[in-house]
């Protein structure tokens, strides 16, 4: 329990601090990057999925990170309907889920209704769940059937619980997907078009 | 002086971060903690939606009336019932990290953009009331859109792709397909 406290704070903390550093608590950055102006976070973004991403696999591929703390979601139809909704949000409001309560902790105060509009959308889901369920099944129709539950990953893991997509290495297909992201991070330009400058 | 990390030095450590989580405890999530927040105001309205069972052999278990809080064992209830668990804390402990990156790490919030984004009131002007009505709304659609998805930017786009995980793709495909327009289209200038 007490482990658990200290484990939450300590990495939380970190998690929010960087997100501050990096300006992903800055709706100007989001909406930046969303309306293609300012590619800065989607270098900061591309870049930790593959360095992580390479440090994972290596870890896992000299026995330094147990299988059993792969965590693989299962991929339905829902994931791109609901994230679509989520697209909608994201790019009116400026926030995620996470860099709303770091941006509120840093002081930006609007942060505070992009929360409670969360907590009222959350609920709602939930409250909703049973009938999505009754009357649109097929938002929980898996969009690819290679064993019960579909947690499928790209690259080999060592969990029996997730299939991999390329029956190779693990760590060769993550490198390849690795050295693209780190590689798309450099290449991609800091803004892919301007925004208008008319009144 | 607004010190904030270049993009490089930014996705390093942002990456280190994800690994280490991954690495000591699992991998980090966000958007679940919002349905656990709820739990914890409303099911003490409607016990019947938290329901923590004491069996003949001494052991616990944990229901609810309804059927997403209890699924996979009720374990949304059992972290609504003991909110001293990892995840729960390391959601306010992200409020912690962003005030003491504010407070310590020379990155403080423009006053003048305390309350709204400077991106905001330039396209659509300085209202109190819109700019917080639109981060309501949004904020409504990202936790609907997440908890459908099940997850986040955090779950199912960062940690989803550290591992290679076919859902994140669908996710991030969903998102950015809706949300570049929508921010093209709304944030001209």
């Amino acid at each position: 329990m007490l482990k658990q406290i200290l484990l939450g704070l300590l990495f939380g903390g970190a998690f929010g601090f960087v997100l501050h550093k990096v300006q992903a608590t800055d709706p100007n950055k989001i909406i930046g990057f969303l309306r293609l102006t300012d590619m800065h976070l989607a270098k900061v973004i591309l870049f930790a999925i593959g360095f992580s991403s390479l440090l994972l696999f290596v870890g896992l591929a000299i026995g330094f990170i147990p299988a059993s703390h792969i965590h693989v979601k299962a991929s339905y139809i829902g994931v791109i309907m609901g994230g679509a909704i989520f697209g909608v949000g994201f790019g009116l409001g400026g926030y995620c889920p996470g860099t709303t309560v770091a941006a509120w902790g840093a002081g930006r105060k609007d942060a505070i209704f992009m929360i409670l509009g969360g907590l009222l959308g959350a609920w709602a889901f939930v409250l909703s769940y049973g009938w999505l369920l009754n009357n649109m099944s097929w938002l929980f129709d898996s969009v690819i059937s290679i064993n019960e539950t579909n947690k499928v990953t790209l690259a080999e893991t060592g969990n029996p619980k997730n299939p991999a997509l390329f029956s190779m290495p693990g760590i060769i297909v993550t490198g390849v997907i690795a050295i693209i992201f780190m590689a798309a991070a450099f290449l991609l330009p800091d803004q892919i078009r301007s925004a208008s400058t008319e009144n | 002086m607004n010190q904030t990390w270049g993009w490089l030095k930014g996705g390093i450590i942002l990456g280190l971060v994800f690994f280490a989580a991954a690495a000591v405890v699992k991998p980090i999530g966000v958007s679940t903690q919002y349905v656990i927040a709820d739990c914890l105001i409303f099911c003490s309205i409607t016990p019947d939606l938290a329901q923590e069972i004491t069996q003949e052999d001494g052991s616990v278990i944990y229901k609810s009336s309804n059927p997403y809080l209890n699924k996979s064992k009720g374990k949304y209830v059992k972290a609504a019932k003991k909110p001293g668990n990892y995840g729960f804390v390391f959601v306010f402990a992200m409020f912690i990290g962003g005030w003491l990156a504010a407070k310590f790490g020379n990155a403080k919030i423009p006053n003048d953009e305390k309350w709204i984004p400077r991106v905001w009131s330039e396209n659509l002007g300085a209202s109190w009331g819109k700019r917080m009505t639109g981060a309501f709304i949004a904020g409504f659609m990202i936790l609907f859109g997440a908890r459908l998805a099940g997850g986040c930017t955090s779950g199912h786009m960062m940690s989803g792709m550290m591992q290679t995980s076919l859902s994140g793709y669908l996710f991030a495909m969903g998102v950015f397909v809706i949300a570049v327009p929508i921010s093209i289209i709304l944030f001209r200038r």
